[in-house]
């Protein structure tokens, strides 16, 4: 097997651009959570760019290759090493037969992004290579990376030194802004509530995961009403309904939570808010202690941001065509 | 005698003890190993042990029980135990 996990790290998985159509079904889209950085590597690389790759959160893995490849980090400033050397990010480079491939410290973002040429050629699992944790499914047997794993890699003919141009890189930072739509069920809000909830600065908790993001901040006020028939008795509760990704529900008025790609298919509570669809890579990047304010956005200028957002995708194919 | 910078490795909430109910993993005078846990970081609902990484005296704790510390951050100080220590 071209790949040795010496060192797994914290919790590494296998991702690509995800399992769709399985929702309905209860099994959520998974994949990179920072779709655009899986890009980004994947192009690095010569990859079809929805190729699976490594995600690495917070700390990365210690990988001996085998055979010769070329590889690229993009996503969290966490450095890449060969044999201990220091390697560029949003680059790609050689790595031989033998190397040992690491990571410093993670510097900014939280997830970094390890394409190799070729892809990891896991089996495909409701067509799709994503680890979907919660379920056992999908990656390197449904779970994360563990020491003395090997990974088979497909045939890919990647070239070293190419590279992202600095302003197609993300801006990474402890301070960032999410843009979201309000709905479906913000009228369970009071105005003070949702003033409160736009212009709270935020901080995210250390147990966020590839499930949801949880952030510390006041309590949100909920208009009071007659508990509806099939309703928990919490003000937040609603009667059971399907959570869209990036939907923001807040569990008793309380830390509001962003539920990302390993999401659970719906519940009970109140979602305020849905963050757009670019803007999951900005939420995908954050680490504990990012302080976050939620600005809104009417369904127009959500749209207009897409149609950026997808002429910036389109900006960095043509950067790496 | 050299002295070695704890770093914990991963961004989390930090804690000095196993359970809230235990003792310390260490304390400033104690003697560790070099693979002695002398605390825990919390992250993603799972706990990292960060080992001493150095054989020697724990001088001094650098951040708070509880304290949100960032990947790279010194958390303690040994006071190494002198030959190769």
């Amino acid at each position: 097997m071209p790949i040795e996990v010496r060192k797994p790290g914290l919790s590494t998985t296998v991702q690509d651009a995800g399992r769709t159509g399985y929702y309905d079904l209860g099994i959520p889209p998974s994949g990179a959570l920072d779709q655009y950085s899986l890009r980004a590597a994947n192009l690095l690389v010569g990859n079809p760019v929805g190729a699976a790759a490594l995600e690495c959160v917070y700390l990365g893995p210690q990988l001996v290759f085998t055979e010769p490849a070329v590889v690229a980090v993009a996503g969290a400033e966490m450095a890449p090493r060969v044999n201990g050397e220091g390697r560029p990010l949003w680059e790609s480079f050689d790595v031989r037969a033998g190397d040992v491939l690491d990571f410093g410290y993670i510097k900014a973002g939280a997830r970094a992004y390890l394409a190799v040429s070729g892809g990891i050629d896991v089996p495909e699992v409701l067509g799709s290579r994503s680890t979907y944790g919660l379920g056992a499914l999908g990656g390197l047997e449904g779970r994360p990376l563990q020491e003395g794993d090997t990974l088979p890699l497909g045939a890919g003919d990647g070239t070293a030194g190419r590279s992202v141009p600095e302003d197609l890189r993300p801006a990474l930072g402890k301070d960032n802004e999410v843009r979201v739509v309000m709905g479906l069920y913000d009228h369970r809000l009071t105005e003070a509530g949702r003033k409160t909830f736009l212009d709270t600065t935020w901080t995210l908790t250390p147990v966020a995961d590839r499930i949801g993001f949880r952030y510390k901040g006041p309590a949100l006020e909920t208009v009071e009403r007659e508990q509806p028939f099939g309703a928990g008795h919490d003000p937040s509760n609603i009667v059971d309904a399907p959570y869209p990704i990036g939907s923001i529900q807040v569990p008793g008025g309380v830390e509001p939570i962003i539920l990302h790609r390993d999401a659970v298919s719906g519940g009970g509570y109140m979602m305020i808010a849905t963050v757009i669809s670019g803007d999951l890579d900005v939420v995908a990047q954050s680490a504990p202690n990012t302080r976050t304010r939620f600005i809104e956005l009417d369904l127009d200028a959500a749209l207009a941001a897409r149609a950026d957002h997808r002429r910036r995708v389109q900006r960095l194919h043509e950067a790496l065509g | 005698m050299p002295r070695h910078e704890v770093v914990s490795p991963i961004p989390g909430v930090f804690y000095r003890r196993p359970d809230p109910d235990s003792d310390p993993f260490a304390t400033e005078g104690q003697n560790v190993g070099a693979d002695d846990t002398v605390c825990l970081v919390e992250v993603m609902k799972s706990f990292h042990q960060v080992p001493a990484g150095a054989a020697g005296t724990v001088v001094e704790f650098l951040v708070e029980n509880e304290d949100v510390v960032d990947a790279g951050q010194v958390v303690a100080i040994i006071d190494g135990a002198g030959d190769g220590g």
